[in-house]
């Protein structure tokens, strides 16, 4: 194998340079053309509250939002989201003071190990942002795809509904079967 | 939170043992101990700050790969990796002549090395490592490193392993390709068996499956140039990474700082030392730059070390009103390439089945095969899970043909509490009855147990666990967890423990035990850990010991450090020092609240009269009563219990298994924080139903070994649509041997469930489904052979040839034995 041969094979191959939106800030970033948005946040964003488990899209811990709706970071290409507003979990707090539903999740004990809780934190937060007041049934249709081996989902649904109450304005406190049990 | 309203007195009562500390005297009101409350990390967790190691960036960081063999069972003739470091960017290639000294986990089972000096294992097994510039360069330069291997014979399955003593994978196995073999005999069992109305024999077979943490092990080693190194690592025993460096890189532990990283799941999947660790300590070593890998899923899948293969055997004796006479039991687990912990996992497939019913006689019998797979070693409920399965299962059979009710049965016969078992285990508290009860009244089992119509079913079955192992992983007397405290003048308290959170809330129980034994909030305690630079050493976050074990060690360490604040605030305000309480940020007369400091000045008044303020606390558990050999594996300073009822929707169609709901009773003694033990609970229960209905470590046993599906698509685990409705009883019954009464409630919850859906199978279609996971395809067929008049069971057929080895023979304490001979 010649040299030339062996230098193509090796990275960093040639970058691109690019302008997103991310958290609503503009963010320059001179990149890999063929990098995930994953890769993107990342490794050159340094906004590494986005996870990663497997980087196939079969585990959902690296969900961000692209103008609103959850996607699969590492299914897309950083590209394709040039000039679409991106969220990440580090976009959810309001200055200082957490979300609602990240609050809850504190709560509740619903981040266990807390690596796949970026991505269901994003899945949940567009979930309400459709319905305000989700049926069970359909925080369980809205999460099917982020897997948690930690919780069992059940302090998680608990967590999403004591926030969409909250979020509705209403002064909800966890039950206490959810804290103590039956 | 809700926290002032939820607020409630916890249990009394505190006698200790061994090295357990008290809590100090006075008023038990508890203001910490017992109320729910969030976990300390949560708020970085939730916000996407926490560190976990593949977050970690260092300036001139190299990346590494791994190269890892195609081959099940092969000899490396040759390497060549001239290509690869010709390849620009390559700083450094390593192969098995680089780190020649072996590892593992167990004393006696350092069969590992971090790349393969001559011998590959199993498909995944790692051979070179290259160090790069960035990732891509190093996986292409694993791509140009030339391997030439010379196949080996395979040895695919434990029934392969009977029938191939040779070629050995390791010389040092008990015989051929058996890993380890043990005979154990308690008591006289043919006087059992002959005192029995009813015997009963059964097979089983648990399939071994994975722990799936949805973090992907990676670790980052910085070699400086002091000759020291460093390693952040996603590991759950940071202590035994520490010894594993030690003992490879050949440097002395004083020069090495392992730092382990929040896990992002462990479940016992990162406890041991692995390849990828000791290679980028090297790897750094030789570049002098920092060097990160970050392992690929499919790569965690060749990591494993989760629940192993086991066909079990368990044969029974009972009295027509159930009490066992005499049980016998014997295990044959598929241990795949290495030792891991398997010896451990072997003698837990036979230690806790004599804990949650009296079992007067008892032997067990165990054999680990070494076969060319990924190794076993512990999950969540090491080594207890499968056996319990099979004892769970067996029993609710016995009790059909008794014509008993199986909760019934199982009420009648529990072990007594502080009982010493048959194989010398001493009990504690038991809270097994009302954990029972608990799940019979949930769950309607008197009015719907065999009366539910044709596809819909219930099941019972119950479980124990232990809270920690009695003994350390290599022969010591020294403490299984330390901790220290020092507070500052600002009345700051910062705690140092070197377990490490992997999810369950190890962090948060140090801050809540020194927040409640000094009067201040849980906030105000700050938590460093893990970090044996800095922090005293915690065997690790495995057996379910850290509540107990590090919170044994807090407690001391912050009723020292009370007792010196304690002497000298009494001095101050002139008040007997066994008035004084320590209770909302405060040090106070009992008699008069008023007359009092606040915890800032006390701390300062005392810092002024002991000097600077700090102590250490220590934990060992208690001695056990068994003395013989391979009586180290069950012991433990308590015994958490939990029953459970599953009920199924069976579609007789398919086979398709559907649970609505799990009831789930569980004795942990006394909750630190409730909601955090209602999360290990339910999180238990979803780990067991996933191994119950779909999980599995499959192997094409006929196409070189390969896993079948070492991708998280398509090894299959429970998602919001398939998980169930948990209703969770918590019973506190407290153990004097826990912090505060507190047992454990990481793993026990999991082992009820997977029996319990079997039984609740049963129960729903009248077939028996022998074998875990119970998949569609296996409940079908064992519907249609019930269709066709035929046996109306799925599960294993036979045990292969093993060359038992002589009995070891143990009186049991009814017999006056003394726990050896």
């Amino acid at each position: 194998m010649s040299n030339e041969q062996l230098t193509q094979l090796a990275g960093p191959t040639r970058r691109i340079r690019g302008t997103f939106r991310v958290n609503g800030e503009a963010r320059e970033a001179l990149y890999r053309p063929h990098v995930t948005l994953l890769e993107l946040l990342r490794e050159d964003l340094q906004l590494t509250g986005t996870k990663h488990g497997c980087e196939l899209g079969e585990c959902g811990a690296c969900t961000v939002r692209v103008d609103g709706t959850p996607v699969l970071s590492c299914l897309v290409l950083a590209q394709a989201v040039e000039g679409q507003e991106v969220t990440t979990v580090e976009g959810m707090a309001e200055g200082a003071a957490l979300h609602p539903l990240q609050q809850t999740f504190v709560e509740l004990g619903a981040a266990q190990c807390g690596y796949c809780t970026p991505g269901v934190l994003l899945a949940a937060e567009a979930l309400l942002d459709e319905h305000p007041a989700p049926t069970r049934d359909e925080i369980k249709l809205a999460l099917s795809g982020n897997i948690c081996r930690c919780t069992g989902y059940i302090k998680i649904y608990e967590a999403i509904e004591l926030a969409a109450a909250r979020m509705r304005g209403e002064s909800a406190e966890p039950t206490r079967e959810s804290v103590y049990g039956y | 939170m809700g926290t002032e309203r939820l607020r409630r007195g916890g249990a009394d009562g505190q006698t200790g043992s061994g090295t357990t500390a008290r809590p100090p005297a006075g008023p038990t009101v508890r203001a910490v101990i017992g109320t729910p409350r969030p976990k300390t990390d949560a708020p970085g967790k939730v916000a996407g700050q926490t560190l976990f190691a593949d977050d970690i960036v260092l300036p001139r960081m190299l990346w590494c790969k791994l190269l890892r063999s195609p081959h099940p069972h092969a000899r490396i003739v040759s390497i060549d990796a001239s290509k690869a470091l010709a390849l620009p960017g390559v700083e450094a290639v390593l192969t098995g002549a680089d780190l020649p000294i072996p590892f593992g986990i167990l004393p006696v089972s350092q069969d590992e090395h971090a790349l393969c000096p001559d011998v590959v294992r199993f498909v995944g097994d790692p051979v070179a490592a290259v160090a790069a510039l960035d990732e891509e360069t190093a996986l292409a330069a694993c791509d140009l490193i030339d391997v030439t291997y010379e196949p080996l014979t395979v040895v695919g399955s434990v029934d392969d392993a009977a029938t191939t003593p040779t070629p050995q994978l390791h010389d040092y196995a008990d015989e051929g390709n058996w890993h380890k073999l043990v005979h154990l005999q308690f008591g006289e069992l043919d006087e059992g068996f002959a005192r029995a109305d009813l015997v009963r024999e059964d097979l089983f077979l648990y399939e071994g499956n994975t722990h799936l943490p949805m973090e992907q092990h990676a670790s980052i080693a910085h070699a400086t140039p002091d000759g020291r190194v460093t390693i952040w690592s996603s590991t759950q025993t940071p202590h035994y990474l520490h010894r594993a460096l030690s003992k490879v890189l050949e440097l002395p532990p004083a020069r090495i700082r392992v730092i382990a990283t929040p896990n992002g799941g462990g479940f016992g999947g990162k406890s041991d030392p692995f390849n990828h660790e000791i290679v980028v300590a090297r790897l750094s070593q030789v570049t002098g730059r920092p060097v990160k890998i970050g392992l690929t899923r499919e790569e965690v899948f060749y990591c494993h070390r989760g629940r192993h293969q086991a066909l079990m055997k368990i044969r029974t004796g009972v009295t027509n009103d159930g009490a066992i006479t005499a049980m016998d039991f014997e295990s044959y687990l598929d241990g795949g390439a290495y030792g891991s912990y398997g010896v451990a996992s072997l003698y837990y497939t036979g230690a806790l089945q004599t804990v949650t019913y009296d079992v007067p006689t008892y032997r067990f019998r165990g054999a680990r095969a070494f076969t060319n797979k990924p190794p076993g070693g512990p999950k969540r409920g090491h080594g207890t899970t499968q056996p319990r399965f099979a004892v769970e299962v067996h029993l609710d059979k016995l009790a059909e043909q008794l014509k008993i009710d199986p909760a019934e049965l199982r009420l009648r016969h529990l072990v007594r509490p502080n009982a010493v078992t048959a194989n010398w285990l001493q009990l504690g508290t038991v809270g097994l009855e009302a954990c029972i009860q608990k799940v019979v009244v949930g769950s309607r089992w008197k009015e719907r147990f065999r009366k539910l119509p044709y596809g819909r079913g219930l099941g019972l079955a119950c479980s124990s666990y232990i809270t920690g192992a009695g003994l350390p992983i290599y022969w010591n007397d020294m403490p299984h967890s330390g901790a220290q405290i020092k507070c500052d003048r600002g009345g700051g308290v910062t705690i140092f423990c070197g377990s490490i959170d992997i999810g369950q809330g190890s962090e948060s129980v140090l801050a809540y035990v020194t927040a409640e034994v000094l009067g201040i909030e849980p906030a105000d305690v700050k938590v460093v850990t893990a970090d044996t630079d800095l922090t005293p050493v915690d065997l690790g976050s495995y057996s379910s010991r850290v509540t107990l074990m590090t919170g044994q060690a807090a407690l001391q360490a912050a009723s020292r450090v009370r007792d010196l604040i304690a002497s000298a605030t009494a001095t101050k305000l002139d008040v007997p020092v066994d008035r004084l309480v320590f209770g909302g940020g405060r040090v106070f007369d009992a008699q008069d609240p008023e007359h009092g400091l606040t915890f800032q000045a006390a701390v300062g008044i005392a810092e002024a009269m002991h000097g600077t303020l700090g102590a250490v606390g220590s934990y060992t558990p208690p001695r056990s009563p068994g003395r013989y050999r391979g009586a180290g594996v069950g012991p433990s300073a308590a015994y958490s219990y939990s029953a459970a009822v599953a009920e199924v929707e069976v579609d007789p169609d398919t086979g398709i298994v559907r649970v609505p709901t799990i009831w789930i009773g569980h004795d942990v003694g006394q909750s630190i924080n409730p909601a955090l033990v209602m999360g290990q609970v339910e999180g238990g229960v979803y780990m067991g139903l996933g191994e119950a209905l779909m999980e599995e470590m499959a192997y094409r046993e006929k196409l070189n070994v390969v896993h079948k599906w070492p991708s998280m698509l398509e090894y299959k685990s429970p998602t919001t649509m398939e998980m169930c409705d948990v209703i969770t009883y918590l019973i506190e019954d407290p153990d004097p041997n826990g912090p505060f009464g507190a047992k454990e409630a990481g793993q026990g919850p999991l082992n009820p469930v997977m029996p319990a859906i079997a039984n609740a199978i049963y129960d729903a279609v009248g077939v028996r489904i022998d074998e875990v996971p119970m998949s569609a395809p296996k409940v079908l067929k064992a519907i249609q052979a019930k269709a066709k008049g035929k046996d109306p069971r799925y599960g294993p057929t036979g045990t292969p040839p093993v060359p038992w080895p002589e009995r070891t023979y143990v009186r049991t304490p009814a017999q006056g034995g003394n726990g050896r001979d």
